[in-house]
Formats: C-alpha cells, structure tokens, sequence
C-alpha cells in the first residue's frame, strides 16, 4: 500500500466534508462535515506516521482528536445557547451579526 | 494481499457513508452515518498498526463527541426547523469548488510521483512484523518531546469545558 492510496481516501472525504460544509443548511450537519475534515487529516497524518516509523505524527493525530472534541463541546453549546434565542439551526437564518 | 483488501474494503465504507451523510435531510440518519465512517476510519488506522490511534477513534469520536451530537440533535427541535428549501445556487458553486480543488491536488500528487528523487509518494511501509509496540512509543514521545503540547491541550479542554457549560446554561437573572 503506497502512500498515495490514504492521501486519495484523505482526499475524497476532505471534500465531502468540503461540500457539507458549503451546502447544508443545518449548522449541527454543518458540525457534523467538520469533523469529517479533521477526520481526513487524521489519515494523512497517520499513514505517514507508518511510512516514516515515527510516531509522531501518531502523536498530533491525537492531538487533533482533542481539538475535535473541544470544538465540537464549545460548537454545540454555542447552537443549543442559540436555539434557545431565535428557534432555528438553519444556518441562513442566523443573521444576528448581519447589518 | 489481506492488507489491500482491508484497506479497500474501509475505505469503500467510509466515502460512501460519508457522501450518503452529506446528501441525507434527516439529522439523525447523517449523524449515524458520520458514525459509521468514523468506525471505518478507525479500522484504516488498525491496518496501519496505529492501535491507540485505533482505539481512541472509537472511545472519544464515536463514545463521545457522536454521543453530544446526537443530545443536540434531541435538544433542538428540528421538525420545526426542517423545510426543504435548498440553495440550488449554493450547491453548484459546492461542486465547482470541490472538483477544481480535487483536480488541482491530484495533478500534484501524480507530478510529484514522476519528479526524480522524490520517492515520497512510492515508499513502501516497513513490514508490519518489525514495529515497536505502538501504545508503548506512543506514550513515550508524548511525555518526553511533546510534553508542553499535552499540558497545552488539557488547558484547552479545560477552557472548552468551561466554556460549553458557561453557553448552554440558562441565564436567570433575565
């Protein structure tokens, strides 16, 4: 298995994740397409962890992972403190900033 | 032999869950496939012999963070919120910005196989007989060479906790 097998799979869920991102309305999907990206960075970062033997980027996978979990933790207070407000998730119509 | 298989079979699990996630209007049947997906990535990271990363994955994504996703997703109501309107406009330009970008990192991928010297992208892996213990390395490059980034991290966890708490909770004074 060469490297550019997990690079393409890296690759291909990075844009799915991509497309989430841009095209869904709902802000937790929204959420959900992120951490889909930071999963595909995870891959790359793991794959040449193996080709190289050294572990660290083993090591910044699981730091990677821990971001995940903050943002995801401060993201989903962020939504539920404003669907508490206004009653929607839907990402256009969160317009509070806008003037 | 058993490795392709492996490799091709998660892999085939994981981008095709992940476009279903992507394309699904139910909340929930795309948080169930982000579940799968990350499962299947974690079966990647066993056949690339990275059990803690392994097991990681499937304590802390698919334990936790899908767990709180799912809570949010019971929390708010979203058969209120959820009227089909789409940006037709928006998803063309989704396309279009992903395939451009797709095209551009693969034509660098297949120009840096072909470059003299730059054996980066053909390099086959150690075979897997001769790694060390992984958790074992593992543990030893985090407490010695990455020791501050740890603290740092746990910092930040800290400072995420505190700040969900601070932002999910009622206010009531108001």
């Amino acid at each position: 298995m060469s490297p550019a097998h997990y690079l393409f799979l890296s690759l291909a869920l990075f844009l799915i994740g991509a497309i989430g991102v841009i095209t869904r309305r709902n802000v937790i999907v929204v959420l959900m397409s992120i951490e889909l990206i930071l999963n595909a960075v995870n891959i790359n970062l793991v794959a040449f962890s193996r080709i190289f033997g050294d572990v660290s980027g083993q090591v910044f996978a699981l730091f990677i992972i821990a971001d995940a979990a903050a943002e995801a933790a401060v993201g989903l207070g962020i939504i539920i403190a404003f669907f508490r407000n206004r009653e929607t998730v839907l990402a256009d119509e969160m317009d509070l900033l806008k003037w | 032999m058993l490795d392709s298989i492996t490799f091709y079979f998660f892999a085939g699990v994981a981008v095709l869950s992940a476009a279903l996630m992507v394309t699904r209007h139910n909340a929930v049947h795309s948080a169930v496939l982000l579940v799968t997906t990350l499962l299947a990535t974690a079966g990647i990271f066993l056949q690339l012999r990275a059990e803690f990363i392994f097991i990681t994955q499937i304590i802390l994504y698919v334990g936790g963070i899908m767990v709180l996703f799912i809570f949010v997703i019971m929390l708010v109501r979203l058969d209120v919120a959820l009227h089909h309107i789409r940006f037709r406009l928006q998803r063309w330009v989704a396309l279009f910005v992903a395939l451009a970008l797709g095209v551009e990192i693969t034509v660098v991928f297949l120009f840096a196989r072909r470059l003299p010297g730059q054996g980066l992208l053909i390099q086959e892996p150690a075979p897997a007989d001769k790694l060390p213990p992984n958790t074992e390395e593992l543990a030893r490059s985090l407490f010695s060479s990455y020791l501050l980034p740890f603290e740092i991290a746990s910092v930040l966890l800290l400072v995420a906790m505190v700040g969900a708490v601070v932002m999910a909770k009622k206010r009531i004074d108001q």
